[in-house]
């Protein structure tokens, strides 16, 4: 009822403003109808909150609370703002630092100060994958909550052809890895897209049952058969030298050759999605079942197909992690890169394009982050909680438009929808 | 009168031919698998013994020790016998009591071969079933609730994983009932949370319940980092002391087993009996069900679709508190994150299994239960099996029920829909 009020009034408000102020009227008319709208503020909500949680984990709000309310809300401020100068320095670097840098002229001074933002281009990468990994399921209508577990299957596949082949030339070694590691995410996909497709199984639960099997897998791996010799913790031998994915520049500098394979497979996806036969039929699939089986589409060929692909991105982004970054297996070589995806991939509206540039948000965000933790003593868990929040206002357009007031858009919003248990 | 015909039609389960054939072959299956694996190499002479009860009871029964390859001979011919009926005949309405049949069989089975010319706690076992069958049980049990009115959660994972952490901090500064309260009112909490976001604004059910999870992962791990470890006192509530129902806790075998537990266990069996005659006896299970099937017949009825689905997911979630608190204050008394390890989506499955109904639920509940307690008791004997496979089973059980081995139930009809009032 409350709503059926609010919305006629604040017409009524807003219609002579835009016959007034024309321009800016028109500006604002034109920015509530823009699709990035809802994304952007949904950031910035998500980050606000965020501040809201720094303050009330802060302790000097809850020790001058007594004294003076408004100091200890002043605390809470300071708290979030430093909090978030941290991050971002800590994800693009520090002006001071770089320029000081620059000046001395010492070349590896200049690569530490300038490797934040390499660390967080590096920090991407697997976001990339895993975020097109998602978006490939929910453009087919399935909800892919796997990605963990397959990418960490694409980490080991690549890891044990990055240490079993002995001398293979660089350039056949490390693509051999990479798609080794395409290969096993794939596997840990095909068999949840084919239980969906031959038996209705929801793909929701059986992916995250088949991502605790992984874990459990890695563990046994780790503990027996993948254990690095004369080791007492769980990590497999290292790769060989010629399966790395090649690095450009001197150490701190992590910045690897993934970085543009994972641009080269985003386009990829773009093409196959929009461009051929097979991907129209996938998105068909995911946008009308109905429609797609009237129209002759092989409802039980395209679910496969999409979880297979969806599980060879994810596996993708194991195998750059590894090859690119650890040269090892361990258990925790993933800080829940395939959870983290799922936000992102609606955050970027299940585009490439999109996911691209969310992913290159959520990997500056995970590397200020963990500067955070170690400097201002914020758990880096906190980035779960605004992905949550993020996830949710995009989700919900509704809530964004309700809270900044914006006025329906004249075209229904493409709403996220998964199926049901049911499996129509 | 309705209530009662729209349970029999719910609870019937329908048998295809090719299914019929497709599990009897399995169960045959079953039996050669019984003969290859476990009765290959075997010494004739070898025995298996079974402990009856566990650690600490004052009634003594004797240890139960009988020859493991006779006892392999007459399970594998059991089998068999089962196997080639359901092949032939085939049990119809009686398909899910054959299958569990063998499952028991096999079960058995496994154990003699495990504990052959070694010890195991049989007793300890089946408490320890009952125990670890309980989150997931009262889990299932919350999904009834929000399923049966029409509203998918899968946030159950989260909401307890939650009530995990706020039951325990609330626990340890007051008291253990303080903080089972704490942890019921964070799950209805969150329950509002799914209901605002999936009814008022019609979000995708499941994006809403892998926000709640997202977020329930986060908020936990972050306070857990923040402040559970730089203050341990708030991180040691302590749990709910077990007790011994008079007369029944004597009962040698079942007493120890089934009646000293703490209140989570017995809860779990009273809101068992509870939720199935509220559900399917009353006025107000009638409604509920009708929300869920057909939202619009409910609305023309004059039942509000919107009042009974919040009311329904509100319920859920202090349900999945209620389990929550289970992993703290009824079993380890202090919290670590990431502690329900999916046990919430392994509720989900026990729901489907059990045909969202609560009893059906209980009886997937216990079945997972055992193979988390297979897992446990296991790693104690001389098994060649390693531990991580062990302690897979239960998800593996889960997919394989997924896939409707046992027969395809009946779900809400309207499950997952939002409802739109014209």
């Amino acid at each position: 009822m409350t709503d059926a009020e609010k919305t006629p009034k604040k017409e009524t408000n807003e219609k002579p403003k835009v016959d007034v102020k024309s321009k800016v009227g028109i500006f604002f008319e034109e920015v509530s109808q823009s699709s990035l709208i809802i994304p952007i503020l949904a950031i910035i909500c998500g980050l606000l909150l965020g501040g809201v949680l720094i303050a009330l984990s802060t302790e000097e709000v809850y020790s001058t609370f007594a004294e003076s309310p408004l100091q200890a809300i002043g605390n809470g401020f300071k708290a979030a703002w430093e909090g978030y100068v941290t991050l971002f320095t800590g994800a693009l670097g520090s002006p001071a630092r770089i320029s000081e840098a620059i000046e001395s002229g010492d070349p590896r001074e200049i690569r530490r100060a300038i490797n934040p933002v390499f660390e967080s281009l590096v920090k991407s990468i697997p976001y990339i994958f895993a975020g097109l990994a998602v978006s490939l399921g929910f453009r087919t209508g399935l909800f892919n909550i796997g990605v963990e577990g397959q990418l960490f299957m694409g980490g080991i596949f690549s890891v044990w052809v990055g240490y079993t082949f002995k001398g293979l030339p660089a350039y056949i070694h490390f693509p051999f890895a990479f798609l080794a590691g395409a290969l096993g995410g794939a596997l840990w996909g095909f068999i949840p897209g084919l239980l969906k497709a031959l038996t209705g199984g929801h793909e929701v639960i059986n992916t995250i049952m088949m991502n605790y099997v992984a874990f459990r897998l890695t563990e046994w791996l780790l503990r027996i058969p993948m254990k690095r010799e004369g080791s007492t913790n769980p990590l497999s031998p290292i790769i060989e030298e010629s399966a790395e994915l090649p690095r450009f520049f001197e150490p701190p500098i992590r910045f690897h050759t993934g970085f543009f394979i994972a641009l080269g497979i985003a386009a990829l996806v773009y093409w196959f999605l929009f461009k051929t036969k097979w991907g129209f039929e996938l998105r068909t699939v995911g946008a009308n079942p109905h429609a797609a089986r009237y129209a002759g589409m092989n409802i039980l060929k395209n679910t496969v197909l999409a979880m297979s692909l969806s599980g060879a991105l994810a596996g993708m982004a194991g195998a750059n992690e590894l090859l690119g970054l650890n040269h090892h297996l361990s258990q925790s070589f993933s800080p829940g890169y395939g959870f983290d995806a799922i936000a992102l991939a609606l955050l970027g509206r299940n585009h490439p394009v999109g996911v691209v540039l969310s992913a290159l948000l959520f990997g500056t965000l995970r590397t200020g982050a963990t500067r955070m933790q170690a400097v201002a003593g914020i758990p880096i868990d906190i980035i779960s909680v605004m992905q949550a929040m993020i996830l949710a206002f995009i989700a919900a357009p509704a809530i964004i438009r309700t809270i900044f007031r914006l006025k329906e858009p004249k075209e229904e919003e493409p709403g996220v929808r998964v199926s049901g248990w049911g499996g129509s | 009168m309705s209530a009662e015909t729209l349970t029999k039609e719910t609870g019937e389960i329908y048998v295809s031919q090719t299914r019929r054939r497709v599990l009897g072959i399995v169960f045959l299956g079953v039996a050669l698998l019984i003969w290859l694996v476990f009765m290959r190499g075997l010494d004739p002479e070898m025995t298996s013994t079974m402990r009856l009860y566990p650690g600490g009871s004052t009634v003594v029964v004797e240890d139960w020790e009988f020859n493991t390859l006779n006892a392999l001979r007459i399970l594998a011919v059991g089998c068999a016998v089962v196997g080639a009926y359901q092949l032939v005949r085939g049990f119809k309405n009686l398909t899910g009591l054959a299958f569990a049949l063998i499952g028991g069989m096999f079960i058995f089975a496994f154990l003699s071969w495990a504990a052959s010319g070694g010890r195991l706690n049989l007793a300890g076992m089946l408490r320890i079933m009952f125990i670890r069958s309980v989150p997931l049980t009262i889990g299932a049990m919350s999904g009834i609730l929000c399923e049966r009115a029409g509203v998918v959660n899968i946030a159950i994972e989260g909401m307890m994983l939650t009530a995990a952490m706020v039951g325990t901090i609330v626990g340890s500064l007051g008291t253990l009932w303080f903080g089972l309260l704490a942890a019921v009112l964070t799950g209805g909490l969150l329950g509002l949370v799914h209901a605002v976001m999936s009814i008022k604004y019609r979000t995708d059910q499941i994006i809403s319940g892998t926000v709640i999870n997202i977020f329930a992962v986060g908020i936990t791990s972050f306070v857990s980092a923040k402040f559970m470890q730089a203050y341990p006192e708030i991180n040691s509530s302590g749990i709910f002391k077990p007790y011994e129902i008079p007369v029944l806790g004597q009962i040698p075998v079942l007493g120890p087993v089934l009646f000293r537990h703490n209140i989570f266990i017995y809860s779990m069996i009273i809101f068992v009996i509870l939720l199935t005659f509220l559900l399917f006896k009353t006025r107000w299970g009638l409604r509920l069900r009708s929300v869920g099937e057909h939202p619009k017949a409910a609305d023309t009825l004059g039942i509000n679709v919107f009042k009974t689905r919040y009311m329904a997911v509100i319920l859920g979630g202090m349900m999945a508190g209620f389990a929550g608190a289970y992993f703290t204050l009824g079993s380890v008394g202090r919290f670590d994150s990431a502690m329900t390890a999916g046990r919430g989506f392994i509720a989900l499955a026990a729901m489907i299994f059990g045909n969202w109904t609560p009893l059906g639920a209980m009886v997937a509940g216990l079945l997972f239960g055992f193979s988390d307690a297979l897992a446990a008791s296991l790693a104690l004997l001389r098994v060649k099996i390693p531990s991580e496979f062990l302690l897979m089973t239960p998800y593996l059980i889960t997919m394989i029920v997924l896939a409707g081995v046992v027969g395809r139930g009946q779900m809400p009809a309207a499950d997952g829909q939002p409802y739109i009032k014209e």
